[in-house]
């Protein structure tokens, strides 16, 4: 569906192209190339790029990439031209392959030649701006990421609160409600919803499945009596079986939602953003602001919290642990779910992403807290700020390191966590 | 559909230098999982530790013999790092430590960063000639029986491969019945108690994983001898949960379990797969499962066989339910 669409607009570009009487007068020469970032497989065509042509330092002309990527100079006549790339115009997350490269120096145009030339883009953070600016873009993809941690790990944390579980396949529940998007959304099989609309019930779906799970297995679990090593590992069979069989149906290749794939900057007092991060970020917080009213002010809150803190307290006390056991599954796996759309929208979606964000959550939990739910919330924002800054000064592959090395720094000292209660860790 | 074929191509497996490495491995996960009731999640980061050990030794101009030592040290050193910080704790921060860990060091090995001594994700080749060259069998003859024959390469890795299962396992035996061995099921049973008659937990716990992973450092040698290279994606998390089945199937808390386990294991596994395979290209399943996918449905059905094991059957095929619960031995 998607090919179908570039295509088209390749097509339309380029009758139009035929058509239009500027074409005609310059049928000798121009430059153009079609922008498109690659990474893997994916190919996503970058537009609102500028690109400049020269030949000895004079401006011959200016273009800016269209929607499919397209870009086309008009030249006055053969020569050597150089052709460069405007990197600040690069939307977020798309570089050039090898910085520097936004030069190509000698683009020989012959006598009536359409020359196609390539700048090779890929998935990265826009270089050439300077270090203040790239920190402050950091701490917003940071933030970004600490707002989708703090969706996931919720669940984690409150379901360990009330059941003393650390759910090893929440990270499959993040996993199901971004593919659940992807299908309502991007799908060809799907009914192609835009990703506001899929979104909705892919999160009630994930809420819902959380709800079955503790229905149909965690629960008859526990009341079997079942040790917390046993329900440990079948937690880590559950994880290992949904994550094949979302490989199955899915595949293993990153793919990314139709809508909001590229976007282009914001200035704003200097800090450029992407609108979506920031759409991001300030859903992320009024979800979070909604769940910690739910904890402080409502019965069920309440109920949530003193289950969490004292199960046979709660439970002589005339709560009814089951049912707000139930209930914190179904709000925890929807919370999950919507935080792997966020993540869906901001990376790619992919079988194991759930996995690689469940060892963020883990860290985000214990540095919060295990089983407090604002513990988790802070914990989130400390390792998303933590994991995008670390950036600035080390190499992007040792990101997850750098949070499992404050995981493990944490234990040594304080190992119940920021806001955590010390009976806890055993 | 060539039934004798598959079965003969599952026997090989079953025997195989793989399921060989995975027997030791297993064994190492079943000290600290069965016998002392640790939950590392992260045994294949072990494994990667001993083999890379092993393979930088060599490629940086050590012989095989002293690269061997190295790997093992490098698992227990890694047993210690991770236990240290943990074992004082619930059992899920080893868990969630360990897990993590495993796959950061997977990462971190495929990095550009650690190319100069990793290599990356080019790997590290040929690092175990040391070892092929005392082969005294014929290299160029196959050994067996009608199709269920292995090259004499492939024989010398297997017979030396089982030989240290035995080895390990024979030791393991000798220590679980030891003082020691006693002292560390008590803390499986009742980690209070243990305590309360003195004995250092914490230390016993940390000397456990310390030793698995050890054991499961050797292993993953004995995995980078068979295929002599070492490279970052061999290492999945993937192979944590086939020890986890391999260990649950035989029997946790027992000697013969992780062995017997590894065999059944890798037959049921290689049955399935040429099973599907085959199922597949004659057209079983029309156009719901490509050949990808239909590979793919054994690892869903070793998740769903890991969970029913432990919900339905904990105690496998040797174990003793009361084991798991009090040792009356």
């Amino acid at each position: 569906m998607r090919r179908l669409r570039i295509a088209q607009v390749l097509a339309a570009t380029f009758v139009a192209l035929m058509l239009s009487p500027a074409a005609a007068l310059a049928a000798g020469e121009d430059i153009h190339g079609q922008l498109e970032a690659i990474d893997g497989q994916q190919r996503v065509p970058v537009p609102g790029v500028t690109i400049v042509v020269e030949q000895d330092g004079r401006e011959i002309g200016v273009a800016v990439s269209d929607s499919a990527g397209m870009w086309v100079v008009p030249v006055p006549e053969a020569g050597t031209y150089q052709v460069r790339l405007v990197v600040d115009t690069l939307p977020d997350g798309v570089a050039l392959t090898v910085p520097g490269h936004e030069v190509l120096p000698d683009v020989l145009v012959r006598s009536s030649q359409a020359k196609a030339i390539r700048f090779q883009l890929g998935p990265g953070v826009s270089s050439g701006v300077g270090d203040l600016d790239r920190f402050l873009d950091l701490v917003i993809i940071g933030l970004k990421l600490g707002a989708i941690i703090a969706l996931c790990s919720i669940g984690l944390s409150l379901i360990f609160g009330v059941t003393g579980l650390v759910n090893f396949a929440h990270g499959e529940m993040v996993t199901l409600g971004a593919v659940l998007a992807y299908f309502l959304h991007a799908s060809p099989l799907g009914p192609e919803w835009p990703l506001l609309v899929a979104a909705v019930p892919a999160v009630l779906i994930g809420a819902a499945i959380g709800g079955i799970q503790e229905l149909g297995l965690w629960g008859p679990l526990r009341r079997h009596p079942t040790g917390l090593i046993a329900m440990l590992v079948i937690s880590i069979g559950l994880s290992f079986a949904l994550r094949n069989l979302i490989l199955i149906v899915f595949r293993g290749e990153p793919r990314p939602y139709i809508d909001y794939a590229v976007q282009q900057k914001w200035e704003f007092l200097g800090i450029s953003m992407v609108p979506k991060n920031i759409v991001i970020i300030l859903a992320s917080a009024a979800i979070l602001g909604v769940v910690g009213l739910f904890l402080q002010r409502t019965k069920l809150g309440t109920a949530m919290r003193a289950v969490a803190d004292n199960k046979d307290l709660a439970e002589s006390s005339g709560i009814n642990v089951n049912a707000v056991i139930l209930t914190t599954w179904i709000m925890g796996s929807g919370l999950a779910a919507a935080g792997g759309i966020f993540y869906g929208v901001s990376e790619q979606i992919q079988f194991d992403m759930g996995f690689k964000m469940l060892l963020l959550i883990f860290a985000a939990v214990v540095l919060g807290g295990l089983g407090t739910a604002f513990g988790a919330m802070v914990g989130s924002f400390i390792i998303g700020l933590l994991v995008e800054v670390s950036t600035f000064w080390v190499d992007n592959e040792f990101k997850t390191a750098i949070a499992l090395g404050v995981l493990v720094v944490m234990l040594l000292i304080r190992p119940q966590g920021l806001l955590g209660s010390k009976e806890r860790i055993g | 559909m060539d039934f004798g074929g598959i079965l003969v191509d599952a026997l090989r497996a079953a025997v195989g230098p793989v399921a060989a490495a995975y027997a030791l491995s297993a064994i190492g996960l079943n000290l600290q999982f069965g016998y002392t009731g640790l939950l590392n999640f992260g045994h294949v980061g072990f494994m990667l530790a001993g083999a890379y050990g092993a393979a930088i030794t060599v490629e940086f101009g050590g012989s095989l013999w002293l690269g061997i030592p190295i790997g093992i040290a490098a698992g227990v050193l890694l047993g210690l790092l991770l236990g240290f910080p943990t074992l004082r704790l619930r059992a899920d921060y080893l868990a969630i430590v360990t897990i993590s860990a495993a796959e950061i060091l997977r990462l971190i090995v495929r990095s550009t960063w650690a190319h100069p001594v990793t290599r990356s994700v080019f790997g590290i080749r040929a690092f175990a000639d040391e070892f092929f060259d005392m082969n005294p069998l014929d290299v160029g003859a196959s050994y067996g029986w009608g199709d269920f024959r292995f090259s004499g390469r492939q024989l010398w890795v297997i017979l030396v491969s089982w030989s240290v299962v035995a080895i390990a396992g024979f030791l393991l035996y000798r220590m679980i019945r030891s003082p020691w061995g006693r002292v560390i099921r008590a803390i499986r049973e009742d980690e209070y108690a243990a305590r309360s008659l003195g004995k250092h937990v914490f230390s016993y716990k940390l000397q456990s994983l310390m030793l698995g992973g050890g054991l499961a450092g050797l292993s993953g040698i004995l995995l980078a001898i068979e295929q002599q290279s070492v490279f970052p994606d061999t290492w999945q998390p993937k192979i944590t949960f086939f020890l986890y089945v391999i260990v649950i199937l035989g029997g946790a808390g027992t000697i013969i379990g992780p062995i017997v386990g590894a065999i059944v294991f890798q037959f049921l596994f290689f049955f399935f797969d040429r099973f599907m395979t085959s199922a597949q290209l004659e057209g079983w399943f029309g156009n719901v499962l490509d050949a990808t996918g239909a590979a793919q449905v054994k690892l869903v059905l070793v998740g769903v066989g890991l969970m029913t094991l432990m919900a339905v059957r904990p105690e496998g095929i040797f174990g003793h339910r009361e084991e798991l619960l009090i040792d009356e031995r």
